[in-house]
């Protein structure tokens, strides 16, 4: 161990782990989470919806494979810190570029090793998600608590706006200039049939590699930008993100969406999906420790199937919420509109009435905790999911939504049913 | 979707006995779905051969039939059961079979039995490898480029296209049997001749070698909604060139990116809707190019498979217990997931430590035959081990294989072959991994090794790893290691063994300083989600890490050490007495704790005990659970020699033990002890003596007199033993087999030729003794128990004789205090009886003999070693008649080791077993023969040849086959002496005098039964030609005078049709 670097990683509740420094030197502060994935941790660590957030890795080996450029999913590191058990020495694929500890130092990430990450694991879900201080500078534990119990939490936080672009730009042909990477843009098409305008509250790059692929073209906006000015691009359809951070802060964005719903054709994904809801007039909530990982059970309650999916989120929608119960679009059930398991086991999708944007059906379910995964208004053209169908890390069941948002677009009813699997 | 309720009665065909490349997995995944479909309601029919399996106990199916796992006897049981529907997934490779020549000889129709968990025509796409190639261009996925071949002249000219080497292929075979790689045109013809001849179709792959790409397989399920999930990614540490069941294997993947690894996954569920698989599990197995990540598919298996045993074990996923739930209609989101209870089954499982499964081998056993790893599976067993690195799973693995290492080396038994070092690194084989470790210790470099080994580069860094943790324990020495270095250490799969080696210390050392510095072993749940959900299931590994898991319970515990990997003389039978005694402690109360380290077993499921440990069966390894469990006691009477060597060291460590004391084992042990004690008893056994020295053994054997059986003093199996009929032989083995020392004497004792051999298994309370069964063998005293042919209730035994061989049991069970089960064998000669050995422990007849009597004799034990007494246990009488025969016959694997003399003796070969049940002795016998592979012809040709012992004995078998209709050959000895009685022999050359000749006439298929019994120990002679392309053809191959005898009668029984299934349940009364 001599000659190695001491890294201590604290808890707002004086919990103290101790281990090796894999990253650069220094101090960083946030909310601590785990993810299950065991593939894809530079997807991962990527993913701007991470800002404010100190991922540890459940699978204990971290970097096998190495990094390269093309599973890049934003321009650079946004979250906080990393905890892993044990980061490879070595880089061992065909693809590789260069080891995840040259990554990491290229992108100053703090990052800790040698931990007992499922101790970590286990903590964090018996305890629920916490603050939290990762440094190579200070080692006095508690000093560090002191540190962690005075850190901003994620509750009432707005994020977006650190993550975000600032100036609009079209996915492929002209990328933002602190953009430094060659990054891989996908399939282009030559001369696409969509234009979408998508929010980047923090997107990931598979998301917008989706959407050209389905030949869209996908003009990048940032969140703030106004439907107006939205509109005056003349897309097709409005593209919402994923992204870091407290929903329920993001309120220009959800707000904005107000002007456009009914107008232009909406999808949003994971917090897209948070501030269509909101919109719609959810409220949102902190889940104890989120989900995070590649093996979510998801069932679309439209076809009854389930999807493996890609997840990351910490907050999560109260589809009661909405509005009342509408029992005539629910085949006349009268269950608990809180109890989605309920409606899951009865094999039907309940229907609630948005005050401003009318019925609004749930669509998907997470098998494992039943909470709400996916909605859909019924007179207005937009749906949205919690999760990741454009994976990156992760299964490619819910594809198929990227097909659901061009039917949508192309004014289809029927946009789930008969093209599942498919996508 | 709920279970379908328009089905009431299932048949399930289980895999018959243990042979290479099919073993107790199908024990395990079998018993799960009995059990299942159970409580669902379902009634359960079950056929499998293999009396010691879990899954044959009376009470997992309704109906359960011993009887031979082929198309003729499960047809009877149709006809008999009337089911509605057969499930074939979940036999391995021969219930499969069997169920696809049912469904196409049309019997499933004519009774109206509907295939389940996968139609004929899923089967016939998944296994039938154009078909499969097909269906792969269908959906765009790659195959390695290839062509089938009906004859050596298409593999001929296919060879023209793919190039050497080439890899072959048969259809519909198991374990890769009759495949191999080609790597000139000589080596070709030989494995097609053997390929076709084993592919039921007669079809075989002449495939494009993918040699050293990277190999994965993908354990798939998918429920009638279309929902499919992976269970499990296994990433193999060998490249391709070595069959997945012969390589090291390692979950999850470890070195591809999440881009290829969704590739592979997207291509493995396409494959499943593509082959049509409905509803269960599957197996896909990859190729990787490592140079630019083309992605070729090998094939796939529509059924539940020993990698699917395997990930279950690693995930904590139960894949057959789910694909039986499948097939009746459920689908995944109905079925909740058994760890978690909170979360359902559909979903991927997650895993946060590293698993490692290391084939066993059993080279030793077959001497002459080629030890090189290929595409032909040739290891008897396998372990896993979980560490949360690899680095700690693979040390693990190393020292779990029960062959003596402690780990990859540094345990001071490392021996190298420097003429053939890099050799042994090229050449996929045993000890390549210790190669690979020394070759990193002597500083060479990862790039140069991954060139030779084709071996991931990821993975020799984890072992440069492991071998620099060495040189730093070297380095610092013990006294100096600090908590941090001893942790470290640890960390590196290092076992004390190893530290105490690298350090110049003992073990005994290691341990208490590194308890003395505090480091010690933390144990981790398997919980199928990498602690994203609370598991409730206690199912633990060790590593070294700051939080311990293992739940506070307040139950008197009871300790199981199971028995390690199977392999040759020590299978599924220890198994199976382990998981009866976890059910009988249940039954009385306490918690039960497992310790094993055999994925493939019913032990290691998480619902056989309460607690499951998942680890090697050595000193530090039991031992640190029991300072985190403290047991009230611990059993090593159960699982074999594994656990029985620890006893000594366990009790001296203060730990309790239960049953049978260490003391009275080794009273049994200790020959010069033993003699005492038959002595006092006024028992008598075979003369013997122990030698240090050669001259001792002269010495020894003069006074003792010719033959003489030898053997090193610590054996399992009869490992290495042998008759020696002359002075020449006994030195030459002496001295080169044994290399006798002091350290290494041997043992010496009178054989007692054409002796008839017996066996009791018994239950001592240390009051009084309950005789569970005698069992005559029927092959004659010189041929290993485990590999001879035996019967309950004995066949041709006095009624006195068999009062005396009772008697004996009971006195020497009683004098060495004897607590739980002990075997007896018994030598029957001139009406003499003779006690050859005592083996106070399980035995591998219990299951045999539990079944064929109805009484558990290991759950009986086991409830005599929580303290019940037999007096108490209301057992049925020992002397009642049981109104039926079961004879136990041996399996043998000599056709997986081409080059092998195929002649029984007193080293046991066998592989598994099979129960053949019938009124009388003969149809009983004929049954436990149609069983195994070789079916008893009922016509044809019989050549008979024997030594001039049995030339008079021969003469009435003779004449009963050509009563049965059979021709007679045989060679000018036998032939003369045949004719002589009047018998019509057709004379046939020897090998040595010319041609055509023996050999000729058995590979012309002229012969269909051969009868050929060798004397003393020759080999490369004729009886050795003879035998050796009798197991290549699968020709029925009697060595023994009384296996002739019994054969004649029972062709007889075959002939006669009176071979009637019969289910254990209608025996009724006994149990």
């Amino acid at each position: 161990m001599t000659g190695k670097r001491r890294a201590l990683l604290a808890l707002e509740d004086g919990t103290v782990f101790s281990g090796i420094s894999c990253g650069v030197p220094g101090e960083t502060t946030g909310e601590a989470v785990f993810n299950t994935s065991l593939t894809g941790y530079q997807e991962v660590f990527t993913d701007p919806s991470y800002a404010g957030q100190i991922v540890t890795m459940t699978m204990p080996h971290i970097g096998n494979y190495g990094v390269n450029g093309a599973d890049m999913e934003s321009r650079g590191v946004f979250a906080a810190g990393f905890v892993v058990r044990e980061l490879s020495s070595m880089a061992s694929n065909w693809r590789a570029e260069e080891t995840l500890r040259e990554f990491f130092v290229r992108h100053a990430v703090v990052a800790i090793e040698g931990v007992d990450t499922r101790r970590l694991t286990r903590h964090i879900r018996e305890q629920g998600a916490m603050r939290a201080v990762l440094s190579t500078e200070d080692l006095d534990p508690a000093s560090l608590v002191a540190k962690a119990q005075a850190a901003p939490g994620l509750v009432g936080r707005d994020l977006v706006a650190e993550v975000a672009v600032k100036e609009h730009y079209t996915w492929g042909a002209e990328m933002p200039s602190d953009c430094d990477l060659p990054v891989d843009t996908g399939v282009l098409s030559v001369s696409p049939h969509y234009r979408v305008v998508a929010y980047d509250s923090g997107v990931k790059y598979n998301i917008l590699r989706r959407l050209a692929e389905h030949d869209c073209e996908v003009i990048v906006v940032p969140p703030t930008t106004s439907a107006e000015e939205a509109l005056a691009l003349e897309p097709d359809g409005i593209f919402l993100a994923n992204g870091p951070g407290d929903p329920a802060a993001v309120d220009y964005l959800y707000r904005t969406l107000r002007e456009l719903l009914g107008v232009k054709p909406v999808f949003g994904i994971c917090l897209g999906h948070q501030m269509l809801s909101l919109a719609l007039g959810a409220v949102t909530y902190k889940l104890k420790y989120g989900h995070r990982g590649g093996n979510q059970p998801v069932k679309n309650l439209l076809t009854g199937r389930v999807e493996i999916t890609s997840q990351n989120h910490g907050f999560c929608v109260d589809f009661a919420s909405i509005g009342p119960l509408v029992p005539e679009l629910c085949g006349e059930l009268t269950l608990d509109p809180t109890d989605l398991g309920a409606w899951v086991r009865a094999g039907v999708a309940p229907v609630v009435r948005s005050e401003r944007f009318g019925p609004v059906q749930l669509t998907h379910v997470n098998l494992n905790d039943m909470t709400v995964e996916g909605v859909r208004p019924l007179e207005i053209p937009a749906f949205s999911v919690q999760y990741h169908p454009e994976a990156a890390p992760g299964p490619h069941d819910a594809r198929y939504l990227f097909g659901a948002f061009t039917r949508l677009m192309d004014g289809c009813e029927d946009i789930f049913g008969d093209i599942f699997g498919k996508g | 979707m709920p279970r379908r309720d328009d089905i009431k009665k299932i048949l399930l065909i289980g895999s018959g006995p243990i042979i290479i490349g099919q073993a107790c997995e199908f024990d395990y995944s079998g018993a799960q779905a009995c059990k299942v479909l159970r409580e669902d309601g379902y009634e359960v029919v079950l056929v499998n051969s293999n009396p010691a399996t879990i899954m044959t106990d009376p009470e997992f199916a309704h109906r359960t039939y011993v009887e031979p796992v082929t198309p003729s006897f499960v047809e009877k049981v149709i006809a008999v059961e009337r089911p509605d529907a057969l499930l074939p997934t979940l036999g391995g490779q021969t219930g499969l079979n069997v169920a696809v020549a049912l469904a196409e000889s049309g019997v499933l129709a004519r009774y109206g039995v509907e295939l389940i968990g996968a139609t004929l025509e899923v089967i016939k796409k998944g296994e039938d490898r154009k078909l499969f190639a097909e269906a792969m261009a269908r959906i765009g996925l790659d195959t390695p480029e290839g062509g089938y071949a009906y004859s050596i002249a298409d593999a001929e000219e296919l060879v023209g296209t793919v190039g050497f080497p080439t890899v072959i292929r048969p259809s519909f075979t198991m374990g890769g049997a009759g495949g191999g790689i080609a790597y000139n045109v000589e080596e070709l013809r030989e494995i097609v001749t053997s390929g076709l001849a084993l592919s039921p179709v007669g079809e075989v792959l002449i495939e494009e070698s993918v040699i050293g790409w990277k190999e994965y397989e993908m354990e798939v399920m998918r429920d009638r909604n279309d929902n499919a999930v992976i269970v499990c990614s296994i990433e193999n540490f060998d490249a391709m060139g070595v069959h997945t069941g012969d390589s090291i294997t390692v979950a999850p993947a470890q070195t591809l990116s999440d881009r290829e690894y969704q590739v592979m996954r997207d291509a493995s569920l396409a494959i499943m809707r593509e082959i049509g698989v409905e509803t269960g599990g599957s197996n896909v197995q990859f190729a990787v190019n490592p140079r630019d990540g083309s992605l070729a598919v090998i094939e796939m298996n529509p059924r539940v498979s020993r990698s699917s045993a395997l990930a279950s074990k690693a995930t904590g996923f139960p894949i057959a217990k789910i694909a039986a739930k499948l097939a009746v209609g459920y689908t995944l989101d109905e079925i909740p997931n058994d760890i978690t209870h909170m979360t359902p089954a559909c979903f991927e499982p997650s895993i946060d430590y590293t698993v490692v499964k290391v084939p066993r081998w059993a080279f030793e056993k077959f001497p002459g035959t080629d030890t090189t790893l290929t595409t032909r599976m040739k290891s008897v067993g396998e372990v896993m081990a979980i560490g949360r690195t690899f680095k700690e799973a693979f040390g693990k693995a190393m020292r779990s294989l029960e062959n003596g290492r402690a780990g990859l080396g540094a345990d001071g038994k490392d021996v190298f072959d420097e003429d053939r070092f890099d050799h042994m690194l090229a050449v996929p084989n045993e000890q390549r991994p210790f190669y690979i470790a020394e070759a990193l210790r002597r500083g060479r470099a990862i790039e140069e090794l991954h060139e030779l080994t084709h071996v991931d580069p990821w993975f020799l860094d984890q072992i440069r790893q492991m071998v620099d943790g060495e040189r730093a324990v070297s380095g610092t020495g013990l006294a100096a290691m600090d908590a941090e270095d001893m942790r470290e250490a640890k960390r590196m799969g290092l076992s004390d063994i190893q530290i105490a080696h690298l350090t110049g210390t003992v073990e005994a050392e290691v341990r208490t300083t590194r308890l003395g510095l505090g480091v010690r072993a933390t144990f981790k749940s398997v919980d199928t989600c990498a602690a994203e959900f609370a598991a409730t299931t206690p199912y633990y590994y060790k590593t070294y890490e700051d939080e311990d898991e293992v739940a506070p319970s307040d139950r008197p515990k009871a300790m199981i050490l199971g028995a390690g990997p199977n392999r040759i003389g020590q299978g599924i039978e220890f198994d199976y007495c382990c998981v009866h005694a976890a059910y009988a402690l249940s039954d009385m109360g306490y918690e039960t704790i497992m310790v094993n380290c055999n994925p493939e077993t019913v032990s290691t499921d998480y619902d056989t005990s309460d607690r499951l440990y998942f680890e090697p069966l050595t000193f530090e390894d039991v031992m640190d659970i029991v300072e985190a469990e403290k047991p009230a006691g611990v059993l090593v009477t159960f699982g074999g020699q594994t656990p029985l060597k620890l006893a000594h060291a366990l009790e001296q460590a203060g730990v309790p033990i239960l049953g049978t004391k260490p003391e009275a084992i080794d009273l049994a042990e200790d020959r010069k002890r033993f003699s005492g004690v038959l002595d006092r008893l006024g028992i008598a056994y075979p003369a013997a003596g122990t030698a240090y020295t050669i001259d001792e053994a002269v010495e020894v054997a003069n006074r003792i007199g010719y033959p003489l059986l030898v053997r090193p003093s610590y054996v399992l199996g009869g490992r290495g033993m042998v008759i020696a009929y002359g002075e020449e032989y006994m030195r030459r083995y002496v001295e080169q087999a044994a290399s006798v020392s002091p350290d290494h004497p041997v043992l010496l004792d009178r054989f007692l030729e054409g002796a008839i051999e017996v066996d009791v298994d018994a239950v001592c309370d240390g009051e009084s003794v309950y005789i569970g069964g005698v069992m005559e063998h029927i092959e004659e005293a010189g041929i290993h128990s485990g590999d001879s042919a035996c019967c309950v209730p004995p066949f041709s035994l006095g009624a006195d004789t068999i009062e005396h061989i009772k008697s004996h049991a009971r006195a020497l069970a009683l004098e060495l205090g004897v607590e739980g089960l002990m075997n007896v064998q018994f030598a029957v000669k001139d009406e003499h009886v003779y006690v050859l050995e005592v083996n106070p422990r399980a035995s591998r007849t219990v299951p045999f003999v539990s079944k064929a009597t109805g009484v558990p004799l290991a759950k009986v034990a086991a409830r005599v070693m929580g303290g019940e007494k037999l007096a108490e246990m209301n057992l049925p009488d020992e002397d009642r008649d049981l109104g039926r025969f079961c004879v136990k016959e041996a399996v043998m694997p000599f056709g997986r080791f081409p080059g092998t003399d195929s002649t029984l003796g007193p080293e046991m070969k066998s592989t598994g077993e099979v129960m053949g049940v019938a009124p009388d002795f003969p149809a009983a016998y004929a049954k436990s023969q149609l069983a195994i592979d070789y079916s008893l012809p009922g016509e044809g040709t019989a050549f008979i040849s024997v030594c001039d012992r049995d030339k008079r004995s021969i003469v009435p078998v003779a004449r009963h086959l050509v009563q049965l209709g059979f021709r007679i050959m045989s060679t000018k000895g036998t032939a003369r002496l045949l004719r002589a009685s009047g018998i019509a022999v057709e004379e046939v050359a020897k090998v040595h005098e010319g041609r055509p000749n023996i050999v000729d006439a058995i590979k012309n298929g002229d012969v269909q039964l051969v009868i050929n019994t060798p004397f003393g120990r020759e080999t490369r002679s004729d009886g050795y030609h003879i035998r050796t392309a009798a197991v290549q053809h699968g020709i029925s191959n009697i060595t023994t005078l009384a296996a002739a005898q019994a054969s004649a009668l029972a062709i007889e029984a075959m002939k006669d049709g009176r071979l009637e299934v019969i289910a254990l349940q209608d025996f009724g009364g006994d149990v």
